[in-house]
């Protein structure tokens, strides 16, 4: 089981008492959000309303996003820095 | 409230601006505590005139980018290339942080750009003020 560093945005912090970055353990992204949500429930709701990841989420693991790899099968080695970015998006209307 | 922007970075996004004309041009800002650092141009991956979102990729290069100069990002900027520098109801609704500072820029008249500076919280829009730095 890997240990794992979690990089939050500001807007998750306030959900994981105010931390940047937050510690959680699993062998692939899916198993980490699942622990993630175990030890922060708040988190949970916020980063999968669906039951996936949001869509106005993105996340790295490393340097690469996991969209390039295998989502939330993508496997985490021991240390890993996973890093949940906010989609920044918006419109003229 | 105010802010104090320094020449070259409103020079860097009203140059994204007019360069991805007629598309929504968008980028995003880093600042520490002397105030903002630097404006990243970054790809509009909707290629689009009424909408953007910023390459989730460059946007993470940023992020490290900044963090390896002590910086944090501070804010987005992007444009309405036929409207006027205020949010719209998709920016506010989208706005992933109420901390950030939303820099818009209005080309509806394009040869007198606009651009104002704002917060979004809760789906409230305040205004804040820009004092132009000459350097
Ligand atoms: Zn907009």
């Amino acid at each position: 089981m890997s240990t794992v560093k979690i990089q939050l945005p500001t807007v998750l912090r306030q959900h994981a008492g105010g931390a940047k970055t937050v510690e959680a353990t699993g062998d692939t992204v899916g198993e980490v959000f699942a622990d993630l949500a175990r030890r922060y429930p708040a988190l949970a709701a916020q980063l999968a309303p669906d039951g996936d990841l949001g869509v106005f989420v993105n996340v790295f693991v490393d340097d690469e996003d996991i969209r390039y790899l295998d989502g939330l099968d993508t496997p985490v080695r021991d240390d890993a820095e996973i890093t949940i970015l906010p989609a920044v998006a918006g419109g003229a209307r | 409230m105010s802010l104090r922007l320094p020449a070259q970075i409103k020079q860097a996004m009203l140059v994204h601006a007019e360069n991805c004309y007629p598309e929504e041009a968008c980028g995003l800002v880093a600042g520490d505590r002397r105030g903002l650092r630097m404006a990243y141009p970054l790809t509009n991956v909707l290629a689009s005139p009424t909408n953007y979102t910023i390459d989730p990729v460059e946007h993470f290069r940023a992020l490290k980018h900044a963090e390896r100069q002590g910086w944090e990002l501070v804010g987005v900027f992007h444009s309405h290339p036929h409207s006027q520098a205020y949010p719209s109801p998709t920016d506010v609704r989208l706005a992933p942080d109420p901390e950030w500072v939303y820099f818009l820029i209005g080309l509806a008249d394009r040869d007198r750009p606009q651009l104002r500076a704002f917060r979004i919280h809760d789906g409230t829009i305040t205004e804040i003020d820009i004092e132009e730095e000459t350097r």
